[in-house]
């Protein structure tokens, strides 16, 4: 059976909470049972949009994360909440019954990725219900998804066999699969979020003045093993994305035209600016 | 009795029947009748012919002849023009025509003739559908708003939901551009911008103003306590008691001062539509009493109008670049774009949401290389990517004349351009080269100036030289906000366009813009917008004699007071009683020159102040000026009519309650400003007009703000003249009709629908590509209406504005005006800003500069603030022990020095005031620089007003009031050096 899915590029998120927005337009003072209560005017988050920072200045790229419900096939919110408050529909959405659920504060803890926040006014758990009384009215998407203006979310309805294909095919991740809830909630470019770079620039001096290397070869080598190999721009500009945080000692070898060539060591902790590497 | 007797005394007895059929027929009609008892007289001026109509108790009666004292006498000269008047389908021009030459005529109380009038639309009015009905007990309604066009789901009358308006089949088909061998279309839909999505919270939120207030200790008859406001409270008084008020002091202030004592001023935007617009139905009441005009510096344009104009004219573009067919241009050819204080995905100048943000996703599909200048890291370059440098603020031209350097000594510019489009460039290059000041404007120059590395400008310069580029200056990318409005202001925008010129601006790939204007927009479908003054029928102060005031024939206003107040120095006319400004004139390039004087000949200094709306308080430079001037008895009265308790209203005496545009019917298509910013349109990817439905009741005992104006009309004498006997509704139909959408969609289907879709031009009908006439040195074609055809020095079409026609790097406007002015040289010069690092002591005393920009998540002061969930959005507010903090940024060290950290309360000051925000501490932005936009819709002096801190992020409190050169009217807003520390409590 078909099932719904959201589908996230971290990389054309640019943080103007438009989904957020929409969100609270749609739920604040508006009940659809039985899907929903209303959400409280502030305060609340059901789809929380996190943004990061990587590098130093001016060496920088930013990143936002919009966080929904995961809607997991194997949700903890599911197990945890009694008197079956919490279910999932045909069509993959987790439901979190706001009559049923009400005074179980314990199930905004079940859920790993915080995405269920506590409804004081109304005694209730909460969350993104992908907006499904307006699905059930016809329509094709969320609020959140209607109202993106860069694309970066997608909402597919399409059988799990699919869904496997397109994982493959579009370099789909989960956020933190180590939890193991099987959330529909899919990112691409997750890296931008969660990973870090090693950047900088290449420069070299010629009759007194300072110019940007381009076409200078930069090596990334880890544990002696090249991982990696760049040429600068015409800025001198290289860039190694997709590193783990906090993975040691990398070692950076530069070579330009026929300087004698260069040997940096990197400690990576977060994103790195490595600054001007200047061949005189 | 001759034929056209007989007929008019058949049709006057038919229109009692008419009265009695539509009560019948709906119920809302029949108790519309039992609202008053009178006695109507319709006649023939001379008595030859003559029906009247009792109303009494909710039945119509009626009897042929003149009765001896009717309540309400409506005249016609003769019988066949009441014959062709006293019909649904009139002819609008000859019925205005009839009220010009006193034919026909209208007496009475105006409460009672205003009535019938009413009474007479609601008649042919009763019974129309509009919305879409979506079951379960919902409507769609379709409205507009500075934030882009949207549907508006009601039920229950309530508002519960608004969002982009989703395209039909039936809708007209969306452009397609070709280029490089790809197809590009945009999306179905509109696009709203951030605040959009807040418009239902802020129309109920809890600071809206449900009924008319009174200051507790302002009584008109006693003491006024001037001084007290913004101080004390207010208490609830009743609309008559209100409006009796501000009436009496109208008159009184004109019996007891003259011309000129009443001012009144409205925020550059409000709520949209053609009707409700504060340059219609405000404009057209002000006109009627006659008020001190506000001159508008060009706030968003600056540097462009001031600067860049006088290099290659574009007056009325307020200097700023032609717009045409540069999307199509720059999917085709350009190489290369670079954003230098463009920031689009936070504003692309002005009403257009996020229209472009697509477009600029296709040259990014097209593997276009971007470059973004700009002292912080904006959503623009976070989103699109691309090489970013980072130059103090204030410094940007030092990096202008330093490319212009590189392009110089390496021969990277279009010589054959310089010589035949061009006048000028050997004195520019001579400075450039040091020969004028023996400093070479060298990029390790600027590195000095601007913290950029040479290398990088060298490296930014070569290939700018040598590709086909396209420069986006100011979000818009052919002007608006940013670096424009700096005490470099003029410096920067003058060098972009002589950059522009140093490359061949108009040839194919090379042009000014960022993707957020050009698109192939049909020019030729005429639909009037805002800037034509909709129904003011201002025909010297706005733009309306161009097109509309013909097309929908309407009484003129004229306001009979000459006497201007530059809208800066407000505060000063009012408590200095002397200010004097340069005009905003943008009809000729000299119309900035003819400087004016506070108070004019024989004009009374202000003594009444009606304020039209929040936001001067919070946008406007040095802001607590303004909340001083507020608090002086030589301003004896100050009424606000206000949809919201902002930061500005709470200074007034009356508070009148208006409505939202939802609440109210009104007609206008998104991102028509008409002459302000002709073709604004062409910033969309769909022309979209709406009628904009109203969709719920006005809550509690709040109005139109065309309501308030009539009845304040109806205490003045004026309501005829006002209303011309329509209603909102009324004015929105002849909206309609003086526009091309007759021709396209009928009245009834448009009132239904709430929408029309311009379709696109056919490929043959495209607006030609900008500056492309000029560059290949043909005649003007594309489609603005400017210069004027006096203002071309050769053949009409021929060249720009100036008046060698060309692009001159030596201004010859200037050297006619002052050629000796030290702050706008001839030729574009660095001069270092009169507030940033070279003003040594200020510089230590406060070492950060401090950007304020337009924001991103409220349209001025309308959608932050109200309890709106904008609040929310932890990139504009930050809530901090139950308060929601304004966020300043800084970076990271200057934050470790000041052992800031996230979140901290923080203090942000200098010699004019301080403000309490949230810090953000980010790598965004260099070393010794800040940012946090203006625009907050709270004031919340924690002491006395206008001489304490403001914890609720008025910015502007900081930003200097000193304008960008002596010889402008002009704000340097983003020239403010401020110093940070961390807050604690007292």
């Amino acid at each position: 059976m078909a099932k719904w899915n959201l589908i996230i590029d971290v990389a054309k998120c640019e943080g103007c909470y438009n989904c957020f927005l929409a969100c609270k337009d749609e739920h604040v003072d508006n009940d659809f049972l039985p899907y929903s209560a209303a959400q409280p005017k502030h305060g609340s988050h059901w789809i929380n949009i996190l943004t990061r920072e990587r590098g130093q200045f001016p060496t920088v790229d930013v990143a936002n994360l919009p966080v929904p419900c995961m809607h997991c096939d194997n949700a903890p919110c599911i197990k945890k909440a009694g008197n079956d408050a919490i279910y999932k529909t045909g069509d993959g959405i987790v439901i979190i019954d706001p009559l049923k659920a009400g005074g179980q504060k314990e199930i905004v803890n079940s859920c790993p990725y915080g995405a269920i926040s506590w409804n004081e006014e109304k005694n209730v758990a909460q969350k993104c219900t992908l907006c499904a009384h307006l699905l059930a009215d016809g329509w094709k998407e969320p609020r959140c998804v209607q109202a993106c203006p860069t694309g970066a979310m997608r909402f597919v309805k399409v059988e799990d066999t699919r869904v496997k294909q397109m994982i493959a095919e579009e370099n789909l991740e989960v956020l933190h699969p180590e939890y193991k809830t099987g959330p529909r909630v899919y990112y691409k470019n997750l890296y931008r979020y969660l990973k870090c770079f090693i950047g900088g620039d290449v420069a070299f001096k010629k009759d007194g003045a300072v110019d940007c290397a381009e076409g200078a070869t930069v090596a990334l080598f880890k544990n002696s093993q090249k991982i990696s190999e760049v040429i600068t721009d015409n800025y001198g500009d290289y860039k190694f994305d997709n590193l783990e945080e906090n993975s040691g000692r990398y070692t950076l070898e530069i070579a330009f035209k026929d300087y004698e060539g260069k040997t940096i060591e990197v400690d990576l902790a977060a994103g790195k600016s490595v600054g001007t590497i200047l061949f005189e | 009795m001759g034929f056209s007797n007989i007929r008019f005394s058949i049709q006057l007895f038919a229109f009692s029947l008419y009265l009695k059929l539509a009560a019948a027929i709906h119920p809302s009609f029949k108790a519309r009748l039992k609202e008053k008892d009178l006695i109507v007289q319709v006649k023939v001026l001379d008595n030859s012919v003559g029906r009247y109509y009792i109303f009494r108790h909710g039945k119509v009666t009626s009897k042929s002849g003149i009765h001896p004292k009717p309540d309400v006498c409506m005249g016609f000269s003769d019988a066949a023009l009441g014959c062709r008047l006293l019909v649904p389908w009139r002819d609008q021009q000859e019925q205005t025509d009839s009220m010009k030459q006193f034919r026909l005529t209208l007496s009475g109380p105006d409460e009672l003739t205003y009535w019938f009038m009413e009474t007479i639309s609601l008649m042919l009015n009763a019974g129309i559908k509009w919305g879409t009905d979506m079951g379960s007990g919902v409507k769609r309604y379709v409205n507009n708003s500075n934030a882009g066009s949207m549907f508006v789901y009601v039920k229950d009358g309530r508002i519960i939901r608004i969002t982009p308006i989703e395209f039909d089949k039936s809708d007209a088909p969306s452009f397609t551009i070709e280029a490089r061998g790809k197809k590009f279309t945009p999306p179905r839909k509109s696009t709203l911008s951030p605040y959009g999505f807040s418009l239902k919270s802020t129309v109920y939120s809890p600071d809206r103003i449900l009924y008319p207030m009174k200051r507790v200790d302002f009584d008109p008859q006693g003491e006024r306590n001037c001084e007290n406001r913004g101080t004390s409270g207010y208490e609830r008084i009743s609309w008559d008691e209100a409006l009796d008020i501000v009436a009496n002091e109208i008159k009184r202030v004109k019996r007891e001062y003259g011309p000129g004592s009443i001012l009144s001023s409205t925020p550059s935007h409000h709520t949209w539509g053609n009707v409700g617009y504060y340059l219609s139905t405000h404009r057209r009441f002000m006109n009627a009493i006659g008020t001190t005009q506000v001159v508008a510096n060009p706030d968003s344009w600056e540097g462009w109008f001031w600067g860049a104009t006088h290099h290659w004219g574009n007056s009325m573009r307020q200097g700023g670049a032609e717009g045409y067919g540069t999307v199509e241009d720059a999917l085709k050819d350009c190489e290369m774009m670079v954003f230098w204080s463009s920031d689009p995905e936070s504003n692309p100048g002005s009403y257009a949401a996020f229209e472009s943000t697509v477009r600029r996703q296709w040259l990014q599909e097209l593997g276009v290389k971007m470059v973004h200048i700009n002292p912080y890291y904006d959503p623009t370059a976070a989103l699109m990517g691309g090489k970013w440098l980072a130059p103090r603020p204030d410094t940007g031209n030092a990096m202008a004349l330093a490319i212009a350097y590189v392009w110089i000594t390496e021969g990277l510019y279009d010589k054959e351009y310089i010589a035949s489009r061009t006048t000028g460039f050997e004195k520019w290059r001579d400075y450039i080269l040091g020969k004028e000041d023996n400093i070479l404007k060298t990029p390790e120059w600027q590195e000095n100036e601007t913290g950029v590395p040479a290398k990088d400008v060298r490296a930014l310069a070569r290939e700018w030289g040598t590709k086909k580029t396209y420069l986006g200056a100011g979000g818009g990318g052919n002007q608006l906000g940013g670096a424009c409005r700096c005490a470099t202001g003029l410096e920067w925008a003058r060098s972009m366009v002589c950059l522009m010129a140093m490359q061949g601006i108009g040839k194919p790939g090379i042009n000014m813009g960022n993707m957020a204007v050009g698109t192939p927009m049909d020019t030729r479908f005429y639909f009037p917008g805002y800037a034509e003054g909709g129904i003011s029928g201002d025909i010297d102060g706005t733009a309306s004699a161009i097109y509309l005031y013909q097309r929908m024939p309407h009484l003129p206003s004229v306001n009979t007071v000459q006497q201007r107040v530059p809208r800066l120095n407000i505060p000063e006319a009012i408590l200095e009683g002397h200010a004097e400004g340069y005009p905003n004139n943008t009809k000729i390039i000299e119309g900035q020159f003819f400087k004016f004087s506070y108070p004019a000949p024989g004009n009374s200094v202000i003594k009444m102040y009606y304020k039209y709306g929040g936001s001067y308080i919070a946008t406007m430079n040095e802001t607590n000026r303004f909340v001083k001037a507020y608090r002086t008895p030589k301003l004896e009265f100050v009424v606000n009519q206000a949809i919201w308790m902002e930061g500005e209203t709470k200074f007034a005496d009356i508070i009148l309650p208006a409505c939202t545009n939802f609440e109210r019917w009104d007609i206008g298509e998104t991102c028509n400003a008409g002459g302000y910013i002709i073709h604004n349109f062409n910033k969309l990817n769909h022309r979209v007009i709406t009628l904009q439905h109203k969709c719920i009741e006005p809550l509690g005992e709040s109005k139109s703000d065309y309501q308030i104006f009539l009845e304040l009309s109806k205490r003045l004498g004026l309501s005829s003249y006002f209303s011309e006997g329509s209603t909102e509704l009324d004015w929105c139909k002849r909206m309609y009709e003086a526009s091309d959408l007759p021709t396209v969609i009928s009245w009834k289907k448009l009132l239904k629908k709430g929408y029309y879709i311009v379709p696109p031009p056919k490929e043959e009908l495209k607006s030609p590509c900008a500056y492309r006439w000029f560059a290949e040195g043909r005649k003007k074609d594309i489609p603005e209406p400017f210069p004027l055809p006096a203002d071309y020095t050769e053949e009409y079409l021929s060249g720009l504005q100036t008046q060698s026609g060309k692009i001159e790097f030596e201004c010859s406007s200037l050297k006619r005006f002052d050629p000796d002015d030290p702050e706008r040289p001839l030729i574009s010069k660095y001069i270092p800003s009169w507030e940033g690092p070279h003003t040594t002591e200020l510089y230590k005393k406060y070492p950060l500069q401090l950007l304020t920009p337009h924001p991103r998540f409220t349209f001025h002061t309308h959608n932050d603030g109200k309890d709106s969930i904008i609040n929310d959005v932890k990139e504009h507010r930050v809530l901090i022990d139950g308060y929601y903090y304004w966020i300043v940024k800084l970076n990271t060290k200057d934050a470790e020095k000041r052992g800031i950290r996230p979140d901290d309360l923080v203090k942000v000051f200098n010699d004019r005031g301080a403000v309490i925000c949230a810090a953000h501490i980010t790598e965004r932005l260099p070393q010794g620089t800040a940012q946090s936009p203006c625009s907050s819709a709270i004031y919340d002096p924690i002491g006395e007003p206008g001489n304490s801190i403001d914890r609720a992020g008025t910015i502007n409190v900081l930003t200097s009031s000193r304008p960008i050169i002596k010889k402008s009217h002009s704000t340097a807003s983003n020239s403010c050096l401020v110093q940070i520390e961390k807050w604690k409590e007292q």
